[in-house]
């Protein structure tokens, strides 16, 4: 079969202990024998690994942080694609998801194909919304109260019990035990991630989490459900395992229909002893574990580039159960030039 | 007590749970007991084979064997009836 020559911009290079998705994204794309790639990593910060590793990018251009909004977003990806024709452009990082939402019209105008969930679906799976969410879709999730400052703290409702667990709107989320933790995680996670901040009820119980890729049409592309066997202190996955569970299969697809979700995207849920699940979050992305369902039977990189590219793609029915990942952490070596380039060009 | 269609048990102790991914390791004699269960014996016959082939009394055995299937129960490896 002749390969497919293919462009392709990643983000998420940060393969650090709060990993990002791009280098198992572009190890899998590069596993997947359908593409003759060129990838172009997007880079946030000089020291972020993936920008380093040898034989995972062509090149590697620094991004501006998402908060200088669209204008600078796409100046800088016009600028990228007039050196390196970019087909599809995969941002892996949540905080850099809804700036590339609203510039699809303008990536499509330069030939930059991407496969993201829209707007609608994107906001209404917010942190902030979730309650509303499990409501609309009847799948149960934890009550939550957003809190913009701390004297909303005090607003919190009565029948909230501690623990309750205190969320950044995009990243971290710490257990409180009374009022002054809660005080005490909100400041600090609002002056990191911004306001709101989500005080939501502990649901007592395993943490499984389902990887998983729709079409945008309701069908389910490919589900692996995977159960964390080893936690950092950032409450990352740092090893995994694939588990057998219809219910959750069952549930994603489910939501996955009745959202006609277009994406990847990453369900978390905690699995209660009386075997019943709650939704704590949808990440709108592949997470930085999708390497697993690779190793599982299930490409879904592979899948979501060929969907970016128009192609239909028969959904994958099975994976391997078992199957397990277990990260590790290695020194390279690094010439003081690549990081000079990268620091002083912005590219390398 | 049906033991999980969706158990491994590997010749040398390793079950597996597919369903949650816990893993857990046997002694022989428990996977001589956990064998025993997924083939569908009683409690009654499963005692009857442990103390043909060794040397325990059926109170010591019980004692034992039922603490066994309490961690079991525990460990959420039965079916639910």
């Amino acid at each position: 079969m002749n390969k497919l020559p293919l462009t392709v911009a990643v983000s998420g290079l940060n393969n650090t202990d709060n990993p990002g998705p791009g280098i198992p994204f572009i190890r899998a794309a590069k596993e997947s024998g359908r593409f003759e790639l060129k990838i172009i990593g997007l880079a946030y910060e000089n020291l972020e690994p993936g920008i380093y590793m040898r034989g995972m990018t062509d090149a590697v251009y620094k991004m501006p942080y998402p908060s200088e909004g669209k204008v600078a977003f796409l100046d800088r990806i016009r600028y990228i694609n007039d050196k390196e024709n970019i087909d599809v452009l995969i941002p892996n990082l949540d905080a850099e998801l809804h700036t590339v939402m609203i510039s699809e019209k303008e990536l499509g105008e330069l030939g930059i194909k991407t496969f993201l969930p829209t707007l609608k679906q994107f906001e209404e799976r917010h942190k902030s919304e979730l309650e509303k969410f499990g409501e609309k879709y009847g799948i149960k999730v934890p009550r939550s109260f957003p809190v913009s400052s701390v004297s909303d703290i005090n607003r919190i409702p009565k029948d909230f019990d501690f623990p309750l667990m205190v969320k950044g709107k995009f990243y971290d989320a710490h257990i409180a035990y009374n009022k002054e933790q809660v005080i005490s995680h909100f400041n600090k996670i609002s002056a990191q991630w911004g306001v709101p901040v989500i005080v939501q009820e502990f649901i007592k119980g395993t943490e499984v989490n389902v990887i998983a890729l729709g079409d945008g049409e309701g069908n389910t592309i490919g589900a692996v459900p995977m159960r964390k066997q080893y936690i950092t202190d950032k409450g990352k996955a740092w090893g995994g395992i694939t588990i057998s569970d219809q219910n959750m299969i069952d549930l994603t697809r489910n939501l996955i229909a009745a959202v006609k979700w277009r994406g990847g995207m990453e369900m978390e849920l905690i699995k209660t002893i009386n075997g019943e699940y709650y939704l704590i979050e949808i990440n709108p992305r592949l997470p930085a574990w999708l390497y697993l369902a690779v190793g599982a039977g299930q490409n879904l990189p592979e899948a979501m580039l060929l969907m970016a590219l128009g192609e239909k793609v028969p959904p994958y029915t099975s994976y391997d159960i078992g199957k397990m990942f277990v990260r590790y952490s290695y020194d390279m070596m690094v010439d003081l030039d690549d990081f000079q380039k990268i620091s002083m060009n912005g590219e390398i | 007590m049906e033991l999980k269609k969706n158990l491994a048990i590997s010749d040398t102790g390793f079950v597996f749970d597919a369903n949650s991914g816990e893993s857990y390791s046997l002694n022989p004699i428990g996977l001589e007991i956990l064998n025993y269960l997924k083939q569908g014996l009683k409690d009654d016959e499963i005692r009857e084979k442990i103390m043909e082939k060794y040397d325990v009394d059926a109170s010591t055995f019980d004692l034992v064997y039922f603490d066994f299937i309490r961690t079991l129960q525990q460990f959420d490896l039965f079916e639910k009836s």
